[in-house]
């Protein structure tokens, strides 16, 4: 992503290489295609810049646009699908708790880890509720259709939040009474094959070559 | 070494609202005695098992669990109480909240100080008196409700308490499951306080009943006499099932 955009060769190769790790993860190219639409936002961005800026202008299917407006549009859609190709590549690759584990390891403060496992834990049963009262109003004859309705909701979701938080109170009471006070247990530190830190810094590493090969040509 | 696991004598208490709850309750359970807990919903029962490890500090009266007084401002004590007690609570969900089988039931005994392969073995053991050691590594909602209630006195046997005390072991089970669980418990070698309304499960488990009702002891005596009093059941909203004979 540091990389400047005027270097369009390593951008192909950064490209290449995250295609060939998306083809081998096996991740079905459609999961791939719904997971990107959250780029939309940048897209439509990207698209607008080029109609502002300074300096030359260029022709363009009958438009002017800004030479440097349009460099820099299609940098940000390429460094954009960049990330989101690596994002969902992590994303379909580790699981929830792996990521979570790992961000502790990059020492994101203990609260947070704490908050993000629990949520981690409790959110399906979370919308577990939330589906049983969703099966309870519609069994009594509500259909959700119109602000009208909405009262009836915002109820439910007051009534949901209530219950959650009696439940972490509850959580809290069990896990006081098998001798919490104040951390939670620390995962034991799983020892890692050598094959598999080379494995898991092989996408860096050849980014880096490919940056290093393109500047010395 | 006390031979009694558990002790109360006197104790009372009352909510921060003013509403009292408990009246002065007396109990005494030796090592090795399975106690069922019955009495309508209101008595006070789960007040009284909160009041085992501190968790509802003793206002009046006294608690005593293997010889040692429950006192709520002693934080030491406390720590060491609440692994001689071991509540298993009605709700699983309530009780299993790590990501895996295997870190719940390490919670308790990593809290106690055990680390390694001590920690290791008590995990593995405590699993296997459950019958649950496949599910080591998996999340509890993978469980089945009665796969998850097992772990959960797992998650306590795993302390090695002096007094397993368990809030409505039975309910939501399909029979099978209460079979499985009825199994286990019976299997264990341990001291027991059941709260429970299912009365036939208490019947099966445990020699001797109390019963709690408006916050007294209001009946004490071996399981079989209690149960087939049926003007006492009758007095603290218990009755036993329709077709059920002692």
């Amino acid at each position: 992503m540091a990389t400047p955009f005027s270097n369009i060769p390593a951008y192909c190769a950064y490209f290449s290489i995250i295609w060939l790790a998306l083809i081998l993860a096996k991740i079905p190219p459609l999961t791939v295609v719904k997971r990107s639409l959250i780029e939309i936002p940048f897209i439509a961005f990207a698209l607008l810049m080029p109609f502002f800026g300074q300096g030359e202008r260029v022709e363009f299917l009958g438009l002017l646009l800004y030479q440097e407006g349009i460099e820099a549009g299609v940098g940000i859609i390429a460094k954009a699908t960049l990330g989101v190709l690596t994002a969902i590549l992590l994303s379909a690759t580790t699981t929830a708790r792996e990521i979570l584990r790992g961000l502790e390891i990059l020492k994101l403060p203990t609260l947070l880890v704490q908050i993000a496992s629990f949520m981690l834990r409790y959110l399906n049963v979370v919308t577990d509720e939330m589906e049983r009262m969703r099966v309870a109003r519609a069994s009594r004859g509500f259909q959700e259709t119109g602000i009208k309705h909405w009262k009836v909701l915002a109820n439910s979701a007051g009534a949901l939040f209530i219950r959650s938080y009696e439940r972490g109170e509850r959580v809290h009471l069990a896990m006081l009474s098998r001798g919490y006070t104040g951390t939670l247990p620390k995962i034991e530190r799983v020892s890692v094959a050598k094959s598999q830190i080379l494995y898991g810094l092989s996408l860096p590493l050849s980014a880096g070559l490919c940056l290093l090969i393109s500047i010395s040509i | 070494m006390s031979d009694k696991s558990l002790e109360i004598s006197d104790l009372a208490y009352a909510y921060p609202d003013g509403n009292q709850a408990l009246f002065g309750v007396n109990l005494s359970i030796n090592r090795g005695e399975r106690v069922a807990l019955l009495g309508p919903n209101g008595a006070g029962k789960t007040t009284l098992v909160l009041h085992l490890n501190g968790i509802i500090p003793t206002m009046q009266g006294r608690v005593s669990v293997a010889g040692e007084l429950v006192d709520g401002k002693n934080a030491e004590s406390i720590k060491s109480i609440r692994h001689k007690v071991g509540i298993v609570f009605q709700d699983p969900d309530d009780q299993l909240f790590m990501p895996t089988v295997g870190q719940d039931v390490a919670f308790g005994p990593y809290n106690a100080g055990l680390r390694g392969s001590q920690l290791e073995s008590a995990v593995r053991q405590a699993l296997e008196l459950v019958g649950m050691s496949e599910f080591i590594d998996r999340p509890p909602h993978h469980l089945s409700f009665g796969q998850r209630r097992r772990v959960a006195v797992a998650t306590v046997l795993a302390m090695k308490p002096a007094i397993l005390v368990m809030d409505e072991p039975s309910s939501n089970l399909d029979p099978a499951a209460r079979r499985e669980l009825a199994e286990i418990i019976t299997s264990l070698d341990i001291t027991l306080l059941m709260v429970t309304h299912d009365l036939p499960f208490a019947y099966e488990l445990c020699q001797r009943a109390v019963i709690l009702s408006a916050g007294v002891v209001a009946a004490d005596g071996p399981i079989k006499s209690v149960l087939s009093d049926s003007n006492l059941l009758k007095a603290h909203r218990l009755e036993l099932p329709k077709g059920f004979s002692l």
